[in-house]
């Protein structure tokens, strides 16, 4: 076999998450009134790269075979620590922005530190951090409100060059200083590895505890950047419960239709973006076609069914049925 | 030996498992550019002494002296940089990465904080050429190659760690013959580098021709050390008899009983590249055991009969009529009416954290219930017949089954199964890892289970309990019947020798060259 087919293979999951997200976007616009432009594009890329952000932060933790139901949390609760802080003249704004990432890095360090060092279940352990999260976020705001830094705001919010939207500038932008670099680093494969077989990877002298806590940490860290951006859409800090709750389940969605692999060891955070991006279409396309809005919940569950069956195919070809439950 | 220090010397080495010692005062030397072979049966200790030299396990007690330093392992990465490198039975691939990913795992090549990944490429396909293996794509995940590739790919993955002693545990099992002629020409290459190369194999005619040096382990103890070529197949499986017998088994019948037709028989049957044209009988109240060494396709075969495998060939007769068994709840049914008693009972035979009883009564629920509900009082009676039985120690029914002893768990497992009177009992090595106590109760239980009528096959890994309970012995190798031992047959010589497959004088069973 040729390269590029062993390549074509690894990155089927990415690729077919960008053909639903295309498939879905074409049908989006030429639905639309106002049609492809520049307004369409970046209202569309605002509300999806909020879940891109959160699907990134979830990929890094399903990566090591483990889930982060903090993720919502630690989303919120750096939209309300920005509304504090992301104010005032540059200079302030600048240290305003570093201490909510500071915040969203320490918050992933203690879920990596409690799951690893503490040897809790990472499901267990993160909606119990989730709650202290949403706890602190809900102390800095008791009722919503708060503001934000609104020149940056607009900027990173706004278009580039009139027609590209900042916040896709962004998102490609902390995915070549975020994403790239774990991904090809020794503790980004040790996180691979880990997922993978955890037993194999100690076995051939990994460093798999710093590779999960590394995953945890940046998963904090891409959260954070999330909350950052929510709090320039919404010029707030808001904690809002459900809000949050919907975050974490649609993050593990965006990341199951983006081709990542629950069971750890497989997938890219870029599939879970192009993920995070189609399902948030889902949504828009019932508003094109005049449906009630009552029947998106219902559509966007028929839809994740059907791709998520798409990746259950091989266990048809199974010999060993005890192979079924590994 | 002429005065300098060997490359690798441990000595004084112990290390017990709970109440069961692996390895007792072991000694081995090392010496640079040699190939030293290991040879021992089961449960000799040898796999414990790789894995105290690999740094998986640490000894309880003694030294290993690298280059006359003193040394101490932490971790299999911390040998690893010490240039001792071990490739195991159970594959330490990562099945979700790329064959160069995993041959560069350990110690990835870095450019500016990445892995440099054309780099990679490079030492992978150098490995892999250097292995013999420059068939395989270093971009092809490891899951997707079938398991003779994925060994090339760890021998790959050792080489690539510039190893000073490479230590290969069976490494060649899942070989074919082409591959094991590739990997002799590389070994042979490494030792005229200077490598020292520890291998371990039950194949007499690869340690014959590869070996420098031969030491023989027994009940955790080196007992011979010598010179290739210097002893005999016999003199060596001599030296690897002599386990303490340190059991006590029930009578056997005078004679297996014969006539009727066999409860449970095989017809030439064979599944993937692990079962071989397998043919056997089993009749009612007999006892029939399945040697060999560990391996061998001895857990596939008890796996097939149980419906857990799919795409098998040949066929299966119950009481002389072929039956199709696509599940263990098919296998369970009334017309067949097995039961398998699974060789990891934590995995496999009980759910540990729920109670005693529940765990008792999975197997016959079904028996135990009327229209979905369960009839308390019934289930409390058998419950209490099985207790009785087995003598089953527990603190109560309603304790976790986790918390009982191992020998108790056993118990468990084995009694779940008797609750549905099975007529054919699978028994997959069901005595590892507990006590001498509980296992002569479960040898007076096979042949009290066999005397009221059972037919039993018995896979175990210890040559005395194959010797003092069965009536007849099938000899599994490479996933094939070598040799069937009937009654007196059965000693420890001739299990060895047919285990270790090889053709002494006495062998009855001309079956021409192996492979």
């Amino acid at each position: 076999m040729k390269d590029w087919r062993y390549w074509l293979a690894e990155q089927r999951g990415t690729l077919l998450a960008l053909g639903i997200f295309i498939v879905m976007f074409v049908i989006y616009t030429s639905n639309h009134p106002a049609g492809f432009t520049a307004n369409v594009v970046q209202t569309a890329a605002n509300k999806g790269v909020l879940l891109a952000f959160v699907a990134m932060a979830q990929t890094l933790v399903v990566i090591t075979s483990g889930i982060d139901l903090s993720v919502g949390m630690i989303f919120l609760l750096t939209n309300c620590l920005a509304s504090w802080l992301v104010v005032g003249t540059p200079m302030q704004t600048t240290l305003g922005v570093i201490a909510v990432l500071a915040a969203g890095l320490l918050c992933g360090a203690i879920n990596g530190a409690i799951v690893i060092y503490g040897r809790l279940q990472p499901i267990v352990a993160t909606i119990a951090t989730g709650a202290v999260y949403y706890g602190i976020g809900l102390l800095l705001r008791p009722f919503p409100g708060g503001s934000v830094n609104e020149d940056l705001a607009d900027a990173l919010t706004g278009r580039v060059f009139g027609f590209v939207p900042a916040s896709l500038v962004v998102l490609l932008a902390i995915v070549l200083v975020i994403w790239v670099p774990f991904s090809r680093s020794v503790l980004g494969r040790a996180a691979y590895a880990a997922g993978s077989s955890e037993t194999a990877a100690y076995m051939s002298g990994v460093p798999i505890r710093r590779g999960k806590f590394a995953a945890y940490t940046l998963a904090g860290l891409l959260a954070a950047i999330g909350g950052l951006f929510l709090t320039f859409f919404t010029y707030t800090g808001e904690a809002a419960y459900a809000s949050g709750n919907s975050y974490t389940l649609f993050s593990i969605a965006a990341v199951v239709l983006g081709g990542v692999s629950l069971f750890g060891g497989k997938g890219s955070a870029i599939g879970a973006i192009f993920g995070a991006l189609a399902f948030r279409t889902i949504g828009d396309l019932l508003f094109v076609f005049d449906f009630d809005p009552l029947w998106q919940p219902l559509f966007q569950g028929v839809i994740l069914l059907v791709a998520v069956s798409l990746g259950a195919f091989a266990l048809f070809r199974v010999r060993n049925r005890l192979e079924w439950f590994l | 030996m002429d005065g300098a220090a060997p490359l690798f010397r441990m000595e004084g080495i112990s290390k017990r498992y709970g109440g069961v010692r692996a390895l007792e005062k072991a000694e081995l030397t090392v010496e640079a550019g040699s190939i030293h072979a290991i040879l021992g049966e089961n449960g000799a200790g040898k796999s414990t002494l790789i894995k105290v030299m690999a740094g998986v396990v640490a000894p309880d007690e003694g030294h290993m002296m690298l280059d006359g330093r003193e040394v101490a392992f932490a971790s299999p990465g911390a040998a690893n940089k010490a240039g001792i490198v071990c490739i195991f039975q159970e594959l330490s691939l990562i099945p979700e990465l790329s064959v160069a990913d995993n041959i560069v795992i350990s110690d990835p090549p870095k450019r500016f904080g990445m892995i440099d990944r054309k780099a990679q490429r490079r030492i992978a396909e150098d490995a892999l050429a250097r292995a013999g293996a420059g068939d395989i794509h270093p971009l092809a995940l490891v899951k997707d190659l079938p398991l003779s590739r994925r060994q090339m790919v760890e021998i790959a993955k050792a080489l690539a760690r510039k190893p000073r002693i490479l230590i290969l545990d069976e490494a060649t099992s899942a070989l074919t013959a082409a591959d094991v002629s590739k990997i002799f020409g590389v070994l042979k290459r490494l030792r005229s580098e200077g490598l020292a190369l520890l291998y371990i194999s039950h194949r007499m005619n690869e340690i014959a021709e590869l070996a420098d040096q031969c030491t023989v382990f027994r009940n955790g103890r080196n007992v011979a050390s010598y010179k290739a070529g210097s002893k005999s197949d016999n003199e060596v499986v001599e030296l690897m008899i002599g386990r303490e017998y340190s059991h006590i088994f029930p009578p056997k019948p005078p004679a297996a009983p014969a006539g009727a037709a066999p409860r449970l028989e095989a017809r030439r049957l064979s599944w993937a590249d692990r079962l071989h044209d397998i043919s056997l009988t089993v009749r009612a109240g007999e006892v029939v055991g399945l040697g060999g060494l560990d391996g061998q396709g001895q857990r596939e075969l008890l796996l097939a009969f149980f419906g857990v495998l799919r795409g098998l060939s040949g066929e299966v007769l119950i009481d002389g009529k072929p039956v199709t068994i696509t599940s263990p709840a098919a296998a369970r049914e009334d017309g067949i009416g097995m039961a398998l008693i699974p060789e990891d009972r934590k995995t496999e035979g009980l759910m540990l954290p729920m109670t005693v009883r529940e765990n008792l009564s999975f197997a016959a629920l079904d028996r135990l219930s009327k229209g979905g509900i369960i009839d308390r009082a019934a289930e409390q009676r058998l419950i209490d017949d099985m207790v009785g039985l087995l003598a089953i120690k527990t603190g109560g029914l309603d304790i976790p089954v986790g918390a009982l002893s191992g020998g108790n768990q056993q118990k468990v497992v084995i009694a779940k199964w008797l609750m549905r009177q099975p007529r054919i009992i699978l028994l997959n090595d069901p005595t590892r890892g507990i006590d001498v106590g509980t296992k002569q109760e479960i040898y007076q239980l096979m042949r009290k289970l066999a005397d009221a009528g059972a037919a039993i096959l018995f896979y175990s890994t210890d040559y005395d309990e194959l010797i003092g309970c069965c009536d007849r012995v099938l000899v599994l190798y490479d996933g094939a019947v070598k040799r069937e031992l009937v009654g007196a047959e059965i000693t420890e010589r001739a299990l060895i020798s047919s285990a270790l497959n090889i053709h002494g004088e006495e062998s009855p069973v001309g079956l021409g060259a192996s492979l």
